[in-house]
């Protein structure tokens, strides 16, 4: 059944299975895909495959907007060029400032290296560019689709930011493209911490783009809007330090003990046509935890410690 | 026309509706969106309840997974669903003038919504804002127009 119609000739119901029987076929297989896509490891594989035969579709339905912006781009007029240029030559004056700075603080902090031979290396070891495929995920929940992929490099739950922020993580590998879930979904929690007093909490998605939610902050807790936040490094995904978002209001209600704390991320989807993906130097000690939260979780929790370790022998 | 001719035909509909379904939109618009191709797999469901049916809806389920989904398998389960209840009623609501055929399908778009959102909540992606049913009306309504458009690809039977 190649082709969807070659059994025409077939009376509805006569020969060949009724429409229930064959429904139910149908039904018996849905569940058993989606069975192994919540449990199983081989289905990883044909999920892949299948991200794989998704990708020439994606990149078909981003094709007229990206001509179009190819286009623009070829007839901007001569002043739009010509203001660009000038902007940009100051902004790489400023840039060639900085790196006179930078050289010789290189210099300095390899001579201080020197003197301590045990300082660890840069936290980011590798950083790759990608750009975002204009494709309708669900509009619903806050995703995008990158044009690179496994085969490129990337890998699940890898941070991806923008230049000012925190953008997501890689939730789903195809072998030329990855979805991103972005922090503003409604499913993601990125471990935080408020730069001003080292507070630690926990910010999830509201669903709408621009918007962060701490719900697990308790009423009298030292936070105000316009506080800055940057991922703590806890949970494994995500490195320390990195900036996430900036508290815009907090409300608290004497009836209530958590207050109710909105933030808006820094990174922001809508501006990004390019967004960079993050590699760690697992030595240092900033770097996420190496072992990937995604792994069925080891039996440790809580009733596991009182137990004397017997069982494996 | 002949039947392998009919067997393309809907095929390539229903690549133009999968299309259709990823196009990138405004929020706003991206809401209100029909989902082209469900609606285009209950067209051929009632029409030509022979070919395609639920195949053609499960395949057509999956492809919507691999895009869209949360879970794979979670479309095709509610696509075969609405492709077999047109199947059984398609002599029922092919007999009918559009504006009931509309609200059959508005109806049957219901249905598939309701099993989706049930699957989501299950597999753990539980999404319950209103905005999720939008496209069930705005299916209901463009019926008329999908009706129109695909009936000049065939011959009714």
């Amino acid at each position: 059944m190649a082709v969807f119609g070659t059994e025409v000739d077939r009376p509805l119901y006569g020969r060949g299975p009724s429409p229930g029987l064959r429904f139910t076929i149908y039904a018996v297989l849905s569940v058993v895909l989606m069975y192994y896509d919540q449990h199983g490891h081989w289905e990883q594989r044909l999920r892949y495959a299948l991200e794989a035969t998704a990708y020439p579709v994606q990149v078909a339905v981003n094709s007229p907007s990206a001509g179009w912006r190819a286009l623009t781009e070829t007839f901007q007029s001569r002043a739009v060029l010509r203001a660009e240029n000038e902007r940009l030559r100051a902004h790489e004056r400023e840039l060639e400032l900085q790196l006179i700075r930078e050289a010789s603080l290189e210099q300095e902090n390899a001579e201080l290296r020197q003197l301590h031979a045990s300082l660890p290396p840069p936290l980011i070891k590798n950083s790759q560019l990608a750009e975002i495929i204009s494709v309708e995920t669900d509009p619903l929940r806050q995703r995008v689709v990158i044009n690179k992929g496994a085969r490129d490099g990337v890998k699940l739950n890898q941070t991806v930011v923008d230049g000012t922020g925190v953008l997501g993580q890689v939730a789903r590998l195809g072998p030329w493209s990855a979805e991103v879930i972005l922090v503003t979904d409604p499913e993601h929690a990125i471990p935080v911490q408020i730069t001003r007093n080292n507070l630690r909490s926990i910010a999830v998605g509201s669903g709408n783009s621009g918007e962060l939610l701490l719900p697990y902050l308790a009423i009298n807790s030292d936070v105000k809007s316009g506080d800055l936040l940057v991922s703590s490094g806890l949970g494994g995904v995500f490195p320390a330090g990195l900036p996430v978002a900036r508290i815009t209001g907090v409300r608290r209600e004497s009836n209530q003990i958590l207050a109710q704390v909105r933030a808006q991320p820094l990174a922001t989807v809508e501006r990004d046509r390019e967004v960079i993906l993050l590699e760690f130097e697992p030595t240092h000690p900033d770097a996420p935890a190496p072992n990937p939260p995604i792994a069925p979780a080891p039996a440790t929790p809580v009733k596991a410690a009182p137990k004397i370790p017997d069982n494996d022998e | 026309m002949s039947d392998r001719n009919l067997g393309l035909t809907i095929t390539l509909t229903a690549i133009i509706a999968l299309v259709l379904t990823v196009l990138p939109l405004p929020t706003w618009l991206a809401i209100a969106r029909p989902q082209f191709l469900v609606v285009t797999v209950l067209y051929w469901s009632i029409m030509s309840p022979r070919s395609g049916g639920i195949l053609l809806g499960f395949a057509s389920g999956l492809a919507l997974d691999v895009l869209q989904g949360q879970v794979l398998g979670e479309h095709a389960l509610a696509l075969a669903f609405a492709a077999y209840l047109a199947i059984r009623l398609h002599l029922l609501v092919r007999a009918k003038p559009v504006f009931e055929q509309s609200l059959f399908v508005f109806a049957a778009l219901m249905v598939y919504e309701f099993l989706l959102w049930v699957l989501d909540g299950w597999s753990g992606h539980p999404l319950s804002t209103p905005t999720r049913w939008v496209h069930t009306l705005t299916g209901g309504l463009i019926w008329p127009l999908v009706a129109g458009v695909l009936g000049r690809f065939h011959s009714t039977r």
